[in-house]
């Protein structure tokens, strides 16, 4: 080895020689990125395996499944391994962008990465969503059928519903599809993203960590070699993931229903738990605003936020959780009040009657579309500009309280659905939910 | 083209399933034949006839439509569809190539056996 190289060569394509101590503490990053490296790494590997036995064909997929279990060692282990290394991926990679969102990591040079980054999001979700079909048992079959009829309540959505169902609904040509975006077309793009979105990280001279940027000149922060203080964390990180990946899938299996039905939906059909948040908003909404416009919007949302100028903001805060300590104590009060809000507006609609039975002959579109979202859209902007009012906030401190406010509320959506929706996705407490 | 039998052997007010096309047989009441998509309107499950209650109830979100495919409960936007129904010399076939959406139940569009003449004779 040459002198002055510290660490073998291929890892210096990756990580710098040195880095910043602060760049090192948990608290800056969580190391949720790193962990959802691994994981997309975990089901590279597991997901090639289980290609050796899968087949893409409606007639044939749910046997092979059946047969990766009971004639392969090991078989329904890697398949339990690819299930929960994806299902934890799209919690680590949504706490990864919220960690990024809260520290202010998305502005100046970062503001491309961002966008790179809720690519990655949308990729990680659309694996999820396409490798959910494969097993083709009932969950899977309805799950997908219901989302596929979703794109019939958007502008323009035959033609995409066409690209995926044939005359029988969700069919051969679903599976063929799906398969081919899981195994190739998401993976690939994947692949690219996240060769992008770490060069960006190195461009922008590493992570966001506070204080940095006040440095003068001629104070230099206080710099680590990356070999042994970072590359020995991310070892042990690694395998403390992976090991608890294996025992996680040493006494769980994946789960897998009857095999797909065409004739009888199961009662009640969920969707998987990501995406039940929108599950439980089309039980309010109409599916125009439920599952195009809300989502339609957030996408929007989280395109142009590296975009939008807030006054008052500077990059003194960047790196700083929740910008300030005021800003921090009032995300909590939105934490609290987003709980009481959601809760009740899920109780209420579940006992007043739909606006249809006051106002029979009003369109649909209005009586569980514009009305109702109308109102919850009030709300929010009622609570933007009084909390902003009340506790002298600034633009930015604003945004982010509304923001944490309206997380929150997706979150409790998610788990009444999860946890709170029995038979025909009525209310039901615990016990009573069968 | 599915060959449904003859009309006769369908009393009014009964909700005949054909599973493995998709789609129910409903004789109302007055005698009129329709057939109806399994389908849910709303997001596309299927759709059991709850014989208790009179009415089909979707597992999926919870809507719910009368004998004749209105909606009772939404979500479900619009009545079940229909498919093409002939009867020729009582024999009743359905086409399930052929899908009508609707928006609700309409006199029109049941189809009624050619009234045979001699009935009370028989
Ligand atoms: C990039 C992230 C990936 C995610 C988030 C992901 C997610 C999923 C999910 C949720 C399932 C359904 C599992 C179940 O319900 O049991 C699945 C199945 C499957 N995936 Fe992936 N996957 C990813 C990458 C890959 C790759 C790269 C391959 C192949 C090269 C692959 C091959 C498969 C196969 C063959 C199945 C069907 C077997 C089964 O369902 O158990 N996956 N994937
Ligand atoms: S699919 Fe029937 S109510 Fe949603």
């Amino acid at each position: 080895m040459k002198k002055g190289r510290t660490s073998p060569g291929f890892i210096r394509h990756i990580h710098p020689v040195s880095i910043p101590l602060k760049a090192l503490e948990l608290k800056s990053t969580w190391a949720l990125g790193g962990i959802s490296l691994i994981l997309v790494m975990l089901l590279m590997g597991s997901g090639a395996l289980m290609l050796f036995v899968y087949r893409p064909f409606p007639a044939y997929a749910y046997a092979s499944v059946l047969e990766l279990k009971n004639q392969y060692s090991f078989g329904q282990m890697i398949r339990n391994m690819h299930y929960f290394a994806a299902n934890l991926l799209v919690v680590t990679v949504f706490a990864h962008m919220l960690r990024v969102f809260f520290t202010g990591g998305y502005q100046g040079q970062r503001r491309l990465n961002w966008i790179v980054g809720v690519y990655l999001f949308c990729c990680v979700l659309l694996s999820c969503f396409t490798g959910y079909l494969l097993p083709w048992d009932q969950t899977a079959y309805w799950a997908v059928t219901i989302c596929i009829n979703m794109f019939g309540y958007i502008p323009g959505g035959d033609i995409l519903k066409g690209l995926f169902v044939n005359s029988h609904g969700v069919s051969e040509k679903t599976l063929q599809l799906f398969f081919t975006l899981h195994t190739t077309g998401i993976p690939s793009l994947m692949i690219l993203f996240m060769g992008i979105h770490f060069w960006k990280i190195r461009k922008a001279k590493g992570v966001v960590t506070s204080g940095l940027n006040l440095l003068t000149e001629a104070e230099k922060p206080v710099m680590v070699k990356t070999n042994p203080h970072l590359l020995l964390r991310e070892a042990v990180a690694t395998l403390i993931l992976v090991a608890f990946i294996m025992v996680l899938s040493f006494f769980f299996d994946a789960p897998l229903g009857d095999m797909a039905n065409a004739g009888l939906s199961p009662n009640p059909a969920k969707a998987p738990w990501y995406f039940s948040g929108f599950q439980e908003l089309l039980l309010h909404f109409h599916p125009f605003f439920a599952v195009f416009l809300i989502p339609f919007m957030l996408l929007c949302t989280l395109f142009y936020l590296p975009f939008i100028r807030f006054k008052h903001r500077d990059i003194q805060d960047e790196g700083v959780w929740f910008i300030s300590s005021r800003g921090k104590k009032i995300a909590v009060a939105a934490v609290l009040f987003a709980m009481i809000l959601a809760s009740a507006f899920i109780l209420v609609d579940e006992i007043v009657p739909d606006v249809q039975t006051w106002l029979p002959g009003v369109p649909v579109i209005l009586s569980e579309g514009v009305i109702p979202f109308g109102l919850a859209a009030l709300l929010v902007l009622l609570f933007h500009f009084w909390m902003k009012k009340q506790f002298r906030l600034s633009d930015a401190e604003a945004f982010q309280t509304s923001a944490v406010f309206l997380i929150i509320t997706f979150m409790i959506f998610t788990l009444t659905c999860v946890w709170f929706r029995g038979e025909g996705m009525k209310l039901c407490f615990l016990g009573g939910c069968g | 083209m599915i060959d449904a039998g003859s009309s006769a052997t369908y009393e009014p007010g009964t909700v005949t399933a054909f599973v493995a096309a998709q789609f129910y047989l409903v004789c109302l009441e007055d005698g009129g034949f329709l057939a109806m998509s399994g389908k849910c309107t709303h997001l596309g499950c299927a759709v059991p006839w709850d014989k208790d209650q009179q009415k089909f109830i979707c597992p999926c979100h919870a809507s719910e439509f009368d004998i004749s495919g209105n909606v009772l409960s939404s979500p479900a936007p619009r009545a079940l569809d229909l498919f093409e129904v002939t009867i020729v010399n009582k024999n009743i076939l359905v086409n399930t190539g052929k899908r009508l959406e609707r928006t609700r139940f309409k006199a029109g569009q049941p189809v009624f056996p050619e009234i045979v003449k001699n009935r009370n004779k028989q």
